[in-house]
């Protein structure tokens, strides 16, 4: 028996090289988590060197100690379509965090109702499309031809139809991506395999079943790719339709930044801007890792090139 | 035209062909003729192999029978019926892998029965029956991408057995594997033959394939594919792929191909010089 033990007990044990419950997974998350950190640090610090020696003026260019430095004093601009009414006292609405957040939810919901009434909206007419003929006829030269159009254009007619609101930041949101995506959706759909049709026709699959049970299923990883990448695209339309007088959000609080010519609420917003565009593809692709199970991971290819 | 309808109906074979031809792009300029005039009668439960050059439209002639595609010339009929579409009785297997990799294997293998909305416990069922018979029932509930190449097509065996077609179209199936799994697989498929007692229409441009699976060899001249012989081969099963028969066999399909493999790439140089 005491043999046995002191025999177990020479015996090194692997798990030894690894900081105690950390797993490789775990390590590898860190690890990407540390190279962000260095890689932003970089560039505050070389920002912050600039200040140094006087390059950049910090009446312009003010750096992120700077703009981040009084977060208070910053937020008090933020979420004032509510607090600045006329005959309310700004110092009784939200605390200028809350005011914050406030403002922040606003555009993220913006965002993210948008992105979803766009994909629902282009990857059924673009099925529709490939699905009736006469629909395609009817309609598929129109999205074309207004596809190239900047969703800028559209910002006076958001305004003309839905005033000022939630609805033409919104509205702005799903016509910056309705029509790629339509486009994007019916180019998916003509590169579904032939082979995945055939299978499905032998079994004496119907047309409605052979676009509900095989090119739906099969389109659906490239179309959230699409939609990831768009998403960038949704947080830049919403600031400028949010800058134009659509309400409170994001935007406003920039668009009052340059007319007020304060360069660190600009900053700061730019700062926040970013982050919630990271945290938000970040979530997209968690979506995106649970929906689509199917869908192996290659990112690993290039990585050991 | 009404004797063959006659001699179809009045057929007891799995697969009736007469003067199938097949034309892509059919009056444009990019047309060309992939088959003229295929007479070929396959019997219930008979293996036959289709042998031929690239590109020489046996594969063509797999579609047309299977229904996916139509031909621009003669009549197809299966078990008596006329071929106007796809139909479960006829299953295709594909060369590459054609599972759906958003289902697991047993929800691919009764894809069909999902089709005809069967009922969740009848699908796992006959899935677990038809993998039994393929030897993969322990891999019901994986995906597709955990399994390797000779898996997949194993698994692609089921989905179509399933079906309990009465003919098997098979369009080199094996032609990704590598040669020991291709070996292994040419067993297994002889083995699920003979238990479905279904007719087998197997594509192939493997002499050996052919001399091991087949109770014919159907020879195919390059393109527009013509039936240029038909070769019955007699050898009781498994076949060593070295005896005098065997190599007599290899001679005679190597000849008989040489030629017009030699006469493909002069077709092909024509084609590129052009």
């Amino acid at each position: 028996m005491a043999t046995q033990a002191t025999g177990v007990a020479t015996v090194p044990r692997p798990a030894a090289s690894l900081p105690a419950g950390l797993t490789l997974r775990n390590r590898q998350v860190l690890a990407k988590l540390g190279w962000g950190v260095v890689s932003v640090g970089l560039f505050v610090g070389i920002w912050e060197v600039l200040w140094l020696i006087g390059w950049a003026d910090p009446k312009l260019l003010p750096p992120p100690h700077v703009f981040l430095g009084n977060i208070p004093d910053q937020a008090r601009f933020f979420n004032t379509a509510t607090r600045w009414q006329i005959g309310v006292n700004p110092a009784d609405g939200p605390s200028p965090y809350e005011a914050v957040a406030i403002t922040i939810g606003a555009t993220s919901m913006r965002v993210f109702v948008g992105l979803a009434i766009a994909a629902v909206l282009s990857i059924t007419i673009g099925v529709l499309i490939r699905y009736f003929g006469i629909f395609e006829k009817l309609v598929l030269p129109t999205i074309t031809l207004l596809s190239p159009v900047s969703p800028i254009a559209w910002l006076p007619v958001a305004i003309f139809i839905f005033g000022i609101g939630n609805a033409p930041a919104i509205f702005m949101v799903v016509v910056a991506l309705f029509f790629h995506m339509v486009l994007s959706t019916i180019s998916q759909i003509d590169n579904v395999s032939r082979n995945f049709i055939n299978v499905a026709r032998t079994m004496g699959a119907t047309k409605r079943q052979i676009y509900s049970r095989v090119i739906i299923p099969a389109i659906l990883p490239q179309l959230l790719i699409v939609l990831r990448l768009n998403l960038f695209g949704a947080w830049m339309v919403v600031l400028v339709a949010e800058s134009t007088g659509v309400g409170f959000g994001l935007g406003q609080v920039i668009m009052m930044a340059r007319n007020t010519f304060n360069p660190s609420l600009v900053f700061f917003t730019i700062a926040l801007i970013g982050l919630l565009g990271f945290l938000s593809d970040w979530l997209l692709r968690i979506l995106q890792k649970r929906l689509l199970y199917w869908v192996p991971d290659t990112g690993g290819v290039l990585r050991g090139l | 035209m009404a004797s063959d309808a006659y001699v179809a109906w009045s057929s007891q074979d799995a697969v009736v062909c007469r003067g199938v031809g097949k034309t892509w792009a059919e009056g444009t300029e990019r047309a060309h003729e992939a088959l003229r005039g295929i007479d070929l009668d396959i019997a219930p439960g008979e293996f036959v192999v289709l042998l031929g050059p690239s590109g020489c439209g046996k594969s063509t002639l797999l579609y047309l029978i299977a229904g996916l595609e139509r031909q621009t010339g003669g009549r197809i009929w299966a078990f008596r019926d006329p071929v106007e579409g796809p139909s479960p009785d006829r299953s295709l297997i594909f060369q590459e892998t054609s599972l759906f990799p958003w289902l697991t294997v047993w929800q691919n293998v009764s894809f069909g029965l999902s089709i005809r909305g069967a009922k969740e416990a009848e699908r796992r069922a006959v899935a677990k029956e038809a993998l039994q018979r393929v030897g993969l029932a322990e891999a019901m509930d994986k995906r597709p991408d955990e399994l390797s190449g000779g898996m997949r097509q194993r698994v692609a065996v089921a989905r179509a057995l399933a079906m309990r077609p009465k003919v098997l179209l098979m369009d080199e199936p094996f032609a990704a594997l590598d040669v020991q799994t291709r070996a292994k697989m040419q067993d297994f498929l002889l083995d699920v033959w003979r238990d479905s007692g279904a007719s087998v229409l197997f594509v192939t441009h493997h002499i050996d394939e052919a001399i091991a699976l087949a109770d014919r060899v159907v020879v195919f001249t390059a393109r527009p594919g013509r039936i240029k012989s038909i070769i019955p081969i007699a050898l009781p099963r498994p076949r060593d792929p070295f005896s005098p028969e065997a190599e007599a066999l290899r001679r005679q399909l190597t000849e008989e191909l040489r030629s017009e493999v030699d006469r493909a790439f002069a077709e092909q140089e024509a084609l590129a010089a052009e």
